[in-house]
């Protein structure tokens, strides 16, 4: 597989955009025609050819502009990559995880050579060709976790893991959906999910944080989560919300089937080595309405599935005023026929749309 | 169990140190490298004895970047099951054996100012490792070590050797007892204490440091509990329609996975919460040796921890 990178946008003009083969990969993330919170934990061991469960880091036609977008938002506000002082080890495991990933996963776009310490690192999509030495931060041209996350993409979470908690400890966060690595630095899980509505009151967090903490050293697992944003922007972030929250309201129910993405993240969930830190990876997908109802059991799902979220969630996760509007354009690619579990496109197997 | 793969090492080389300690040094089979590794972590070593599949934690003692191999020491226990006894018996250099990727839970506290560590008898082990990785990052630490005697005192050369100023051995034939409360008065803000040994050496450090003022988060300790023999016991397991007989010699969690029941683990010695299982029905006395569960939910009868503990009655029931 050759990949081309998109040449795009995700700010201004938004000139992002998915190919026929990143809508077919798109990770739809409802399973069936309903959605409420489950701890839907599975292992992140490869899945389906070119899906993009394959590989341990996914790279697809956005990277180089990705990255283009996520340089532009560390030089605005340089507090959205932090470390704190015992987190340095960690990043090295986190430099190490993804360039031994990278290398091996899709050698034809990087390179990693190692002679005990002495690392050469080569980026050809970015044109990055360094040497350094392992462990010897004054080698490279930042610390280690943001070096190797300005070129990978997705945020990633780096947890310290101590008193049987996680704490936000460190990260690289410049595509979140509406919360703030420096708000939360150095919070603990339950504290950094405190806004999260109805998944305290079923046990969720409790669930969910004993799973993690024993995530075991090479078994990585993963989920997928998901909200909706107006336009194809990658920072959603508190800090940004006067430039972003306003362009909720520029929906027209001409322009929503272009401006309206449902926003995806692949949550995925490594132990760290040398540290025993857990790292976290959010990687988000962005795809327009458009674009998913082309998939007819996508179009069919999505209608179902937004209109039966409860109220509280659609408020969270701020797509409220504009539900009906939504309904409005996806109710025109439901016919009422059955769909099939999963969440796999189908496209040989699912009927098309009645018209 | 469901989780990463094991690893498949031979046995390069086995050294007696003592009349109680063995060392055994372990490398992939196929010639590549081992994951690296957070000192404080163990692996859990699978021994074939005859018909039984013996699964015991040891804490990794070798260098944790160290790739080439892993080292554990195993104390020879005479009274338990027969694990140790399998090691020191059974296991001979050029075998073949199968570990488990490395799990920690006694990890350090990378933002401790400085590392206190105290140590009894085979305890040391896990320091070994913690200290490799603490020189390599110029960390502050120093070493507290409790033995029997100085013909018991596993390591006690290596230490002093190479770190004169930083380890204090005391010896009990000789009556050497370490002064806790002078030596934690006299430590810097931001000192973050390790105990590991013995369940009274554990017990004593916790409530000693609590009493004079240190914070619980600042205090860390692992104790291994092996299972205890006892008397056999007949589980009903509800979910995959088994009754299952367990042996007097056997765990619980054992006699699980012997009946082909997948059941999660990580240490098997009652500290990770990994196996706990729900209780569905029962008829009897829970006898509850792990350290996971609170004391409540031990008189609830609701759960157990299958790698420890125990039941002795007429029928249990258990969410398997």
């Amino acid at each position: 597989m050759t990949l081309q990178f998109n040449d795009e946008t995700f700010r201004d003009d938004y000139s992002f955009h998915n190919s026929e083969r990143a809508i077919k990969r798109f990770p739809f993330p409802f399973d069936k025609d309903s959605y409420m919170y489950v701890v839907n934990m599975e292992q992140h061991r490869g899945g389906p050819s070119d899906s993009i469960y394959e590989m341990r880091f996914d790279v697809d036609e956005h990277y180089v502009s990705e990255m283009r977008d996520r340089a532009m938002v560390l030089a605005d506000d340089p507090l959205r990559c932090q470390s704190l002082p015992h987190m340095t080890l960690a990043g090295w495991d986190l430099l190490e995880l993804i360039m031994v990933s990278k290398s091996e996963d899709y050698p034809d776009l990087f390179q990693l050579h190692r002679d005990g310490d002495k690392w050469h690192w080569i980026n050809k999509p970015l044109g990055i060709d360094d040497h350094f030495t392992f462990m010897d931060e004054t080698t490279l041209p930042y610390g280690p976790m943001e070096y190797i996350t300005r070129q990978t993409q997705g945020d990633f979470c780096v947890l310290d893991q101590r008193d049987d908690n996680l704490w936000m400890d460190a990260g690289t966060i410049t595509t979140q959906a509406d919360w703030s690595l420096d708000f939360d630095i150095g919070m603990n899980f339950f504290e950094w999910h405190a806004p999260v509505p109805l998944a305290h009151e079923k046990g969720i967090f409790v669930r969910a944080l004993k799973f993690l903490l024993n995530i075991q050293q090479g078994a990585p697992a993963r989920r997928l989560n998901w909200t909706m944003t107006v336009n194809p922007l990658l920072d959603t972030s508190p800090e940004n919300y006067h430039k972003w929250g306003i362009q909720k309201t520029s929906l027209t129910p001409e322009n929503i089937g272009a401006k309206q993405h449902l926003r995806v993240e692949l949550q995925t969930f490594f132990r760290l080595p040398r540290s025993n830190a857990l790292v976290f990876p959010i990687r988000c997908y962005l795809c327009a309405f458009q674009d998913i109802v082309s998939v007819p059991k996508w179009g069919r799902r999505l209608h179902r599935v937004i209109r039966d979220l409860p109220e509280e969630l659609a408020t969270y996760k701020g797509f409220i005023d504009n539900r009906p509007m939504m309904l409005d354009y996806l109710s025109k690619f439901d016919d009422g026929q059955d769909t099939s579990n999963g969440i796999w496109p189908e496209l040989d197997s699912e009927p098309p749309l009645k018209t | 169990m469901s989780g990463a793969e094991k690893i498949a090492v031979r046995v390069t080389e086995v050294t007696p140190l003592n009349d109680l300690v063995t060392r055994f040094r372990f490398e992939p089979v196929d010639g590549g490298l081992l994951p690296t590794f957070s000192g404080g972590a163990h692996t859990v070593v699978e021994m074939q004895d005859g018909a039984i599949t013996r699964l015991n934690p040891y804490s990794l003692m070798s260098d944790p970047f160290d790739q080439s191999a892993y080292t554990i020491s195993v104390r020879r226990d005479d009274e338990g099951r027969g694990g140790s006894l399998f090691m020191h018996k059974s296991v001979s250099v050029g075998d073949e054996m199968v570990i488990s990727n490395p799990v920690n839970l006694f990890s350090l506290d990378l933002r401790a100012k400085k590392h206190l560590m105290i140590a009894g008898g085979i305890g040391i082990t896990p320091f070994l490792a913690q200290i490799k990785q603490l020189d390599r990052a110029h960390g502050n630490w120093e070493l507290h070590y409790a033995c029997r005697s100085q013909a018991l005192g596993s390591y006690v050369d290596y230490l002093t050797d190479t770190h004169p100023n930083d380890v204090n051995v005391y010896y009990d034939d000789q009556d050497q007892a370490i002064d806790l409360e002078n030596l934690t008065d006299r430590q810097p803000l931001g000192t973050h204490i390790y105990v590991c040994g013995p369940k009274g050496m554990i017990n004593w450090v916790r409530a000693k440091s609590t009493d004079l003022g240190w914070p619980r988060e600042a205090i860390h300790y692992e104790e291994f509990l092996a299972p205890q023999p006892g008397k056999p016991f007949e589980v009903k397991l509800a979910v995959s329609n088994k009754v299952i007989q367990v042996g007097e010699q056997e765990s619980l969690l054992e006699a699980i996975e012997r009946a082909g029941v997948d059941a999660p683990y990580l240490c098997r010695g009652g500290a990770c919460g990994m196996c706990e299982t729900r209780v569905i029905d029962y008829t009897g006395n829970f006898i509850h040796r792990d350290h996971w569960l609170e004391d409540d939910e031990h008189a609830s009868g609701e759960k157990i921890m299958p790698c420890v503990s125990r039941f002795e009655g007429k029928t249990l029931v258990l969410d398997r």
